[in-house]
């Protein structure tokens, strides 16, 4: 079967002077979870930007493939863009508290993707609307859609957000660390929530995010990035059973994990910044930090294969220890 | 909401009180009223005769309730110059001068947001640049001067438009020009500034995320965020317009109220003067108190609180 959404060789520029996405690919099969992992400032969020078309002004995207089923999104115009946007592929944000007008209402803002989509009358979308806020879990639908933005909480908002992705229902939702800024309490809702829409309505869900807790509890699939780059990729089961790039292996160390680490004991973290990549840059972006760098790492650095469907980017060999 | 209007009214109407009791103050601090209107050659004797007749040897507070009470009732007392009802005088003059600001206002606004729209969605673009620039010197550029120019071309050498007076509507054409060209420079930077900060937002990045067509965008979802300040700005601007006028009322020779205050302030002519500022005043608090209202329509974060 064709994957939904489908990206190699991604490339994003600032103005010529950061690279931001070296070349990432990767592939979301039809119902899948795919997570997108990596510290802040490696690109993620950059590289699902790119995909959408959503990028700032002076961002320069390039890619060898984008497709998005049977759609080149190479091809396709601003227009054409907008046109897929909200409608077959949809997506949300981290910051649930300001991604939402606040002088419109919950319900203008919800109905105007499905008027825009699907040419409904505004009845038509309030109430399409409303049956979206219900699947979501947000009792009493009808007030709140006559509510504005600072009516609600953060992980109402964020619910409302995940409501208007799935206005027009679409094929793939693009999940930009949506719970990040949330409480932990209502991070385990929002996640739950994420996994019964995505059974119920089979969407195929790219989830960003740089925790690896949800990683382990909602991946199919797991792409690493580091500076820009794809580090490994594999099923979540093999990246957590072996997982191969020495900073893949750094951030699992990361993980405290009760009743194996001593109170006086220093939690993990791998020492150092993402550095910022110039267009030019060559070879490993975390030999910086890399406790097993060589002089080969300087040099460009290919993936490689560490089991069928794994790979990673390293001169060490698979078994490395 | 009703609470929020309620605030504001409270407020507005403890202002105009202020202003009543200032204006009236500084009519009196002015000088020795009686003196100046008996003119330099008087005798003092003329002088008592004058502060007697005027109630002007009365105790301040007495005159100034006696003063608001016949206000309040639509008698603002006698000019000394044109020996007629103040409120008639006003009653004339100020149509003029309405016409002439609300006239003003319109063509800064049609012409300011716009721009200021275009030069926020083209940030750092040449385009950006030339429309500032034009600001720039919109607001360097002194309005008696640009009257002055506008009357040799387009009244003197073109003749196109009237030059002075209002015989028709024509000639309030060239002063709302001048008028509009003062206030576009700041209404044309506030919008872009509004509209830089709008077009930036989370929330804008949504609307892209929704496949929302760029007019919407713009037009729907980022003017209303940027609007508000230019509606504040806008509000002021109108008083500026009302009050301020006397320079164009002057040069264009329209009987406003500008003109009318400029002349009684020179004359002395005490009663003029006072309702003067009163008028302008309540028109000043009276159009606070529409923008923040208005602004509570576009911001539902400001009626809540």
């Amino acid at each position: 079967m064709s994957p939904v959404l489908e990206v190699a060789n991604l490339r994003v520029d600032f103005s010529g002077r950061t690279a931001a996405v070296r070349g990432v690919s990767l592939k979301v099969q039809r119902g899948e979870t795919h997570c997108l992992v990596g510290e802040s400032g490696c690109g993620k969020s950059v590289s699902a930007l790119a995909v959408m078309g959503l990028l700032a002004r002076g961002a320069v995207r390039d890619a060898d493939v984008l497709r998005f089923q049977d759609t080149d999104l190479t091809r396709l115009s601003e227009r054409g863009m907008a046109r897929l946007r909200g409608d077959k592929m949809a997506m949300i944000f981290q910051e649930p508290m300001t991604s939402l007008n606040p002088a419109y209402t919950i319900g203008s803002q919800m109905a105007e993707v499905y008027e825009r989509h699907r040419g409904a009358g505004r009845r038509a979308a309030l109430d399409r609307a409303a049956e979206l806020l219900g699947r979501v879990g947000i009792t009493a639908p009808g007030m709140r859609l006559a509510q504005f933005p600072h009516q609600l909480s953060g992980g109402l908002r964020q619910r409302v957000m995940i409501a208007m992705a799935l206005m027009c229902d679409p094929e793939l939702l693009i999940a930009d660390e949506p719970t990040t800024a949330l409480d932990v309490t209502v991070q385990a809702q929002i996640l739950r929530l994420l996994q019964t829409l995505q059974r119920e309505l089979g969407l195929s869900l790219l989830l960003i995010t740089h925790d690896l807790g949800i990683v382990a509890r909602m991946a199919n699939q797991v792409s690493v990035m580091y500076a820009g780059e794809l580090v490994e990729s594999a099923t979540a089961e093999a990246l957590f059973a072996a997982p191969t790039h020495p900073y893949t292996r750094g951030l699992l160390a990361c993980i405290p994990i009760p009743g194996t680490v001593r109170r006086d004991e220093p939690l993990g973290s791998i020492p150092g910044t993402v550095p910022r990549i110039s267009p030019g840059f060559a070879g490993c972006g975390f030999r910086d930090r890399c406790t097993h760098a060589l002089p080969a790492c300087a040099q460009t650095v290919a993936l490689r294969s560490a089991a069928p469907g794994h790979a990673y980017r390293c001169v060490l060999p698979a078994e490395w220890t | 909401m009703l609470i929020f209007v309620f605030r504001r009214a409270v407020l507005a109407l403890l202002v105009c009180l202020t202003v009543l009791v200032v204006s009236f103050a500084l009519t009196r601090l002015s000088g020795d009223l009686a003196a100046s209107i008996a003119g330099p050659n008087a005798t003092a004797d003329d002088v008592a005769i004058i502060r007697k007749n005027y109630g002007l040897d009365r105790p301040l507070t007495q005159q100034f309730v006696d003063w608001a009470a016949a206000a309040a009732s639509g008698d603002l007392g006698r000019s000394y110059l044109y020996h007629a009802p103040v409120s008639g005088l006003i009653r004339v003059r100020l149509p003029v001068t309405l016409t002439l600001g609300l006239s003003g206002l319109a063509i800064a606004l049609v012409v300011a947001i716009p721009l200021g729209i275009l030069a926020a969605m083209r940030e750092g673009s040449a385009a950006d640049r030339a429309i500032m620039l034009v600001a720039l010197l919109g607001q360097a550029m002194p309005s008696f001067w640009l009257s002055l120019t506008l009357i040799i071309w387009f009244g003197l050498n073109l003749q196109w438009l009237p030059i002075s007076g209002i015989e028709s509507w024509q000639g309030y054409i060239l002063p709302a020009t001048v008028l509009a060209f003062s206030a576009i420079p700041a209404l044309m930077r506030l919008t872009r500034a509004g509209m830089v900060d709008a077009l930036s937002a989370d929330y804008i990045r949504t609307a892209r995320a929704k496949g929302l067509s760029r007019s919407k965008i713009v037009l729907k979802h980022a003017l209303r965020n940027a609007a508000m300040p230019v509606v504040s700005i806008a509000a002021v601007q109108l008083g500026f317009m009302l009050g301020g006028s006397i320079v164009i009322e002057t040069v264009f020779a329209l009987p406003g109220i500008g003109y009318l205050a400029w002349e009684s302030i020179s004359k002395n002519d005490f009663p003029v003067v006072q309702a003067v500022v009163m008028i302008l005043a309540l028109l000043y608090i009276g159009l606070t108190l529409l923008a923040d209202l208005m602004n509570a329509v576009l911001d539902p974060r400001l009626r809540a609180s």
